[in-house]
């Protein structure tokens, strides 16, 4: 209970310069990582260059929970890679495998059908309906990279957005009481 | 300064960094392996080799695949997931390639393999060009690591060719 007093006496002991510059040291932290993950978007010329692998459908290779690292070039998609697309309409990003692949011989177009290694049919069912390919502007990136278990971290800040209320809660209130 | 979260946060940040540090580090080990795989297809039999009702080429065929690519595992490598693709050209597509059959390698012990399988995923076209048509069958492979960079490459085996008549 006196730690509760002493918190208490610090907020009410605050000067408004302090509070300023605890102020402004937060926004320094949070616009930097804005900066690196601007950065990181352009370096990799992808709209999302990291993504969070939410489900089992590409198991064993990628688990719920691993991060994966996307870079996009102008190379051509062909069977084999690891692409992570959005269907129209639906905003969770789904990373697949792509088996087929048509390219047309004048425009370069292509028409790519995907299927998580895992899935015993190919995504079809998950496009849009009617819609029996994708094309290059569905696609947002390839995955080059991956690293394990890293994200659970935003899994559980997703489906339980308690945490996420109360890590941030916590974070403001060390910024305040903190006397440096 | 010496308060328990400064040192908690000291400590975290330090335990990250070389993490991420050991993760890198395991992910260049990859670059020091260099690979000889082989790899083998024949062609049994074309089962079937029909027009759809949408208009579309499709073959049924009963493969023969032999491939030892037990030289690609190093120590960071989760498993290598592996896929024959047939791969041709019409008049409307400078490419098409089509994956007949893929596999999951899940260690080295695996890695040498011979299998007798029809193809596990229709060879369809986009149109119907096939007959009488030259292909080629290309075995690809990917190396997926316990951390880092994916690595991925093929064999090209050329000299197959459909039949000139459905059948």
């Amino acid at each position: 209970m006196g730690w509760v007093g002493d918190a208490v006496d610090s907020v009410k002991s605050l000067q408004i310069r302090q509070v300023i510059s605890q102020v402004v040291s937060l926004g320094m932290i949070v616009t930097s990582a804005l900066i690196i993950w601007k950065g990181l978007m352009c370096i990799t010329g992808s709209e999302s260059p990291v993504v969070v692998v939410l489900s089992g459908s590409m198991e064993p290779g990628f688990k719920r929970g691993d991060i994966l690292f996307l870079h996009m070039s102008k190379d051509p998609i062909r069977a084999g890679e690891i692409v992570v697309f959005n269907v129209d309409g639906r905003e969770i990003p789904i990373v697949h495998r792509v088996i087929k692949v048509h390219e047309r011989q004048d425009t370069g177009e292509v028409d790519v059908l995907t299927k998580g290694d895992n899935n015993f049919g190919d995504d079809r069912l998950l496009y849009a309906q009617g819609q029996l390919w994708l094309q290059r502007h569905h696609i947002m990136g390839r995955a080059v990279g991956f690293l394990p278990y890293v994200g659970w971290v935003t899994i559980i800040m997703t489906e339980k957005p308690i945490i996420k209320y109360l890590l941030i809660g916590a974070l403001g209130l060390l910024v305040i009481t903190s006397k440096e | 300064m010496h308060s328990f979260v400064y040192r908690a946060n000291a400590v975290l940040t330090f335990a990250v960094t070389v993490l991420a540090l050991m993760c890198a580090i395991a992910s260049f080990s990859d670059n020091l392996n260099s690979p000889s795989p082989s790899a083998d297809v024949q062609v049994l039999n074309i089962n079937w080799f029909q027009k759809s009702t949408q208009g579309n080429d499709e073959v049924s065929m009963t493969l023969n695949i032999s491939a030892n690519l037990q030289s690609l595992f190093t120590w960071n490598t989760k498993q290598v997931f592996v896929f024959l693709a047939a791969e041709y050209e019409t008049p409307q597509n400078s490419l098409n390639q089509v994956s007949l059959w893929d596999g999951i390698i899940p260690s080295k012990e695996h890695a040498k393999f011979g299998i007798h399988t029809t193809n596990k995923y229709r060879f369809t076209d986009q149109g119907s060009n096939l007959r009488g048509k030259q292909y080629n069958l290309t075995l690809h492979w990917h190396v997926m690591p316990k951390t880092g960079k994916m690595f991925a490459d093929k064999i090209v085996m050329t000299g197959f060719r459909l039949p000139e008549e459905y059948r």
